[in-house]
């Protein structure tokens, strides 16, 4: 992946994904993001949630904003710890 | 009288002037009728701006996380409390730009309100779920409120607003209640809570005049209303099947109600999940109109004339403005300035309107009746902005 498409991304998931996490993706009204709240939870779960969203929850899906090479791409830095 | 006395008066004379000079250098005596903030979220600062002349003045740092940062004023208008996401509630001075006192006091909160009197500030807070209410002079706590649900589980706390009789009204995200204080003695504090508010209430709006309280809801098709005149006629839905059967659109950000929604008799409220911005009778709660917008609104805000309604929406196209005409109900105007839209904010009197650009890293000010641009000007990742005129209004 590009390193201007990983800057997006990023993007994304301070600012958009931040609105309900918050910037910092230490929550808000959806969970935290770090790397400590997500120990545990396998690639693929995380990977399924982002594409198809959790509908009874607020959680949309982002299937039309990100491929699966991307979506696993920020997965990756989720669970190594991209939040500060 | 010698010379040496006149020469003596004439030093004294200059440096009397010289003192004078350097005085009002500096402390120009200024209100703050015209000046305002703009959060800066990604780097924990504010920017103090004036609206008279369309100028930043300054930058305020030290916030901590601004994610969803909101302000509400003093009522001398001296002084904007800051409610940062981290639970940092910190008190700026306009005049000094300065941070003249600052408290973490939660782990996570979502906004705050000021009293009917000035006197009190209470924040809406996610962690620990509940709310918390501050001296407005010393930021001491004065009272600690569990949002301790009928399910016996601590819930997020959203839509907390001021309203009269020294009171404040939220809800419960999580369990789906409204919960009216009245602090008018803070030491006995009065709460009366009212379960079935209705399915994940995301936000509130307490309307101008101080008598309704509008819940917005995430998990249904509707709204939730308590007329704080009568609480004792309890809550009413309304907006019911709002959606008309269309299937929700996934919500890639929440609407956001804010007590800019009245004008007359109708409120302008944003629909969840649908490109439509609702429009409802005060007087029955009928829906008077459901008008068709670009895509999901987040903010739907009243002009303070009450001729006009600007929207924006949300993610993926937030590069993107709105405005409805109210006489006809009608988008008269659609443009694009940029991405990342977060918030719009009209001065007093409404002839023109600031709007963040959180993606071009600069805000803009707009003429509401030519849409002419008249300033634009930078600031970084830009999101609330809000004008200190917001004193001496209820329920912001």
């Amino acid at each position: 992946m590009e390193s201007s498409r990983q800057q997006e991304l990023l993007h994304l998931l301070r600012q958009d994904c931040g609105s309900c996490h918050g910037l910092r993706l230490l929550g808000g009204l959806g969970p935290p993001l770090t790397a400590s709240a997500l120990q545990g939870k396998p690639k693929e779960y995380l990977q399924q949630i982002i594409l198809h969203g959790v509908p009874e929850q607020a959680m949309p899906p982002w299937k039309g904003f990100l491929n699966q090479e991307e979506v696993g791409w920020l997965v990756d830095r989720l669970l190594e710890g991209v939040a500060e | 009288m010698s010379v040496t006395g006149k020469k003596w008066r004439m030093i004294t004379w200059m440096a009397t002037l010289l003192a004078m000079v350097l005085l009002s250098g500096c402390t120009t005596l200024r209100g703050t009728g015209d000046l305002g903030l703009v959060v800066e979220r990604a780097s924990g600062s504010v920017q103090v701006l004036e609206n008279s002349h369309n100028t930043l003045l300054g930058s305020v740092t030290g916030l901590g996380d601004l994610s969803h940062a909101t302000a509400v004023f003093s009522r001398d208008g001296r002084y904007a409390f800051v409610f940062g996401r981290d639970g940092g509630l910190s008190k700026v001075d306009l005049l000094t730009m300065q941070v003249v006192n600052r408290v973490i006091q939660a782990g996570n909160s979502i906004g705050g309100a000021i009293s009917q009197d000035g006197r009190l500030l209470a924040v809406a807070n996610y962690t620990p779920g509940g709310v918390r209410i501050f001296d407005t002079e010393t930021l001491q706590m004065k009272l600690d409120l569990p949002a301790l649900a009928a399910d016996g589980k601590l819930s997020k706390v959203v839509g907390l607003e001021d309203a009269p009789g020294q009171s404040f009204v939220f809800s419960l995200f999580d369990a789906g209640e409204i919960w009216l204080l009245d602090v008018r003695d803070i030491n006995q504090p009065k709460v009366q809570k009212w379960t079935q508010a209705g399915l994940q209430p995301y936000d509130g709006l307490v309307t101008p005049d101080g008598r309704y309280y509008l819940a917005g809801l995430f998990g249904e098709d509707g709204m939730t209303v308590l007329d704080l005149w009568h609480p004792e006629k309890g809550l009413r839905r309304i907006l019911q099947g709002y959606g008309r059967g269309e299937a929700k659109l996934p919500v890639y950000k929440m609407p956001h109600l804010e007590g800019w929604a009245v004008a007359g008799n109708l409120v302008f409220l944003p629909a969840v999940g649908h490109h439509a911005v609702l429009v409802a009778d005060l007087q029955n709660w009928q829906e008077v109109a459901h008008i068709p917008v670009h895509s999901q609104p987040v903010f739907a805000m009243v002009r303070p004339d009450n001729r006009q309604v600007w929207v924006n929406f949300a993610f993926p196209d937030n590069d993107t403005l709105q405005v409805i005409d109210i006489p006809t109900l009608k988008v008269i105007k659609a443009f694009r300035p940029g991405k990342g839209i977060m918030h719009m904010e009209f001065t007093a009197k409404g002839e023109e309107v600031w709007i963040s650009l959180r993606d071009e890293d600069r805000v803009e000010v707009y003429r509401t009746d030519t849409f002419e641009r008249v300033a634009a000007l930078p600031a970084s990742a830009p999101s609330g902005i809000f004008f200190a005129s917001r004193a001496h209004r209820m329920g912001l």
